[in-house]
């Protein structure tokens, strides 16, 4: 059933350099790291250190240069369903309503009219927005429109969710708040989400693991594997202890580039 | 009710040039019409029939010229966005045509065409033709990579791209294209019928200089302008249904 073992997706030595001829310049190196069904994996690295580029070859929407992504077995050729994508920039389809937005996914499928609306009911009551199932994108906050993008996201049914910075571009409190949500979430319906972050408590507080990724070119510097509950409380002593280890492994990474 | 105070303005402003004229003697009274003589000319060619064929000739003129090059643009902007090679190769050659005056051509449309219907017709697709595919083309290419990611990664084919990403992306540019090919057509429909026609807008106002009679051509150039606003008018109400985003933003 999946002959690259148990593993949901596999990143297997890949590379990616940007520019041409004999002067391109290497963003990414020799990434390799399964990820098991129903992680929650966080990429997290100094900015430029390539995560989104992952990201983006994961999603399909650049090819690698070297090595490849398996999902389920079979290389990534593509964008696809089965690897839903939300942005930071939230990337809503403006003419339509948060309804329409939603309902996207499953129209393309052909699914029936009666199911894509019990679709809408069910993951806007996930995120809260049952109430502005008729606004349009413009009208939202960024933290609403955020919630349309994962609700648009998720009831297209992936078995991955790729998140690229997903609360970058909001306030600390929204920020807080929608990892909550994200968490909430994660528990009623697992996927296996690959979460593209900056932040070390985002990080923390979200990943069952936390992959930390080295300043241009992008390695993989250190893997930690966060053992605490499902519920987290970020003021938990284990919580801060997680945090200064991967700040202290983040921190000579940060240095290089300054340098 | 502002526009139509504007309006009443412009109306009241000639009146007051045209009868200040006639009272002061500054200029010779039938070279500067007043709103009263141009009404006149109106009704009386209204009333033997001949100003509703004229402008029924020129709108049926513009309609069908701008209908062709609306269809000629949208088919050739729509293959031009999918297709790269058919770009690289068709944007030279527009961009070699397009700036050329289309009035140079217009003898050659009746040397080619005839005297009828179809010279006037390909004139005006003709002329129309190239502002909106370069405004169509553009909207169409303009699309935020994003969106199309976007839709990619929900499981959209190129085909379900192009249809409900692309063209409602494009929408907005595309109907303002549409918008400014109509008013050049009611603007060059004048033109063309200044040669080699035997009806419409711009015959009425050529043979209001052929036998002299300064009220017709006043009085054909502002049905012009009435027509022009009405249309326009017309399609931004069509717009506004289109893009019910528009209201928004």
């Amino acid at each position: 059933m999946n002959p690259a073992g148990a593993f949901k997706i596999r990143i297997d030595g890949v590379g990616r350099s940007f520019g041409h001829d004999g002067r391109a310049a290497p963003a990414l190196v020799d990434i390799r790291l399964d990820v098991p069904a129903g992680e929650l994996l966080c990429l997290l690295g100094p900015s430029g250190c390539g995560k989104s580029t992952l990201l983006n070859i994961i999603a399909g929407f650049i090819p690698p240069t070297e090595g490849r992504v398996l999902v389920d077995g079979q290389p990534v050729r593509g964008p696809g369903a089965d690897r839903g994508v939300v942005f930071q920039e939230y990337v809503l389809f403006p003419w339509l309503t948060v309804a329409e937005n939603v309902e996207f996914g499953p129209l393309l499928k052909g699914t029936p009219a009666a199911e894509r609306r019990r679709l809408i009911a069910r993951y806007l009551d996930m995120v809260g927005l049952t109430p502005h199932a008729d606004k349009f994108p413009v009208q939202l906050s960024g933290g609403m429109k955020q919630r349309v993008a994962i609700a648009r996201a998720l009831a297209n049914h992936p078995s991955i969710v790729l998140m690229d910075e997903p609360f970058g571009a909001l306030d600390a409190q929204t920020r807080e708040v929608m990892q909550e949500e994200l968490s909430r979430i994660q528990r009623l319906e697992p996927k296996t989400i690959v979460f593209v972050t900056h932040s070390i408590r985002e990080a923390v507080y979200l990943g069952d693991r936390v992959v930390v990724m080295t300043s241009a070119p992008g390695r993989i510097k250190d893997v930690f594997t966060i053992k605490l509950p499902e519920v987290r409380d970020r003021f938990a002593p284990e919580f801060t202890r997680y945090e200064s280890e991967i700040t202290r492994v983040l921190k000579e990474e940060v240095a290089k580039v300054r340098e | 009710m502002i526009r139509a105070l504007a309006l009443l303005l412009v109306l009241a402003a000639w009146a007051a040039v045209a009868y200040g004229n006639r009272a002061l003697g500054i200029m010779n009274p039938v070279l500067l019409p007043t709103p009263g003589e141009a009404a006149a000319v109106a009704i009386e060619l209204t009333r033997d029939g001949s100003l509703p064929r004229h402008v029924g000739v020129s709108l049926r003129r513009v309609g069908e010229g701008f209908g062709l090059a609306t269809l000629a643009a949208l088919a050739l902007g729509f293959l031009v966005a999918v297709c790269a090679p058919i770009r690289l190769m068709l944007e030279p050659v527009i961009e070699f045509i397009r700036p050329i005056p289309p009035l140079a051509f217009l003898p050659m449309f009746l040397v080619w065409f005839g005297l009828g219907e179809t010279s006037k017709v390909a004139f005006i697709g003709y002329t129309t033709f190239f502002p909106m595919f370069v405004g169509i083309t553009a909207s169409l290419l303009r699309v935020d990579v994003m969106l199309l990611r976007a839709a990619a990664s929900l499981g959209a084919s190129r085909l379900a791209l192009l249809r409900h990403v692309v063209l409602p992306a494009a929408l907005p540019g595309i109907v303002v294209a549409l918008r400014l090919g109509f008013g050049l057509a009611l603007f060059v429909i004048v033109g063309a019928e200044f040669m080699g026609a035997d009806a419409g807008l711009g015959y009425l106002i050529m043979e209001g200089r052929t036998f002299f009679n300064p009220a017709q051509i006043v009085m054909g150039a502002l049905l012009l302008g009435a027509l022009g606003s009405l249309v326009n008018a017309l399609l931004q109400a069509a717009e506004r249904r289109v893009l019910r985003l528009r209201t928004l933003l």
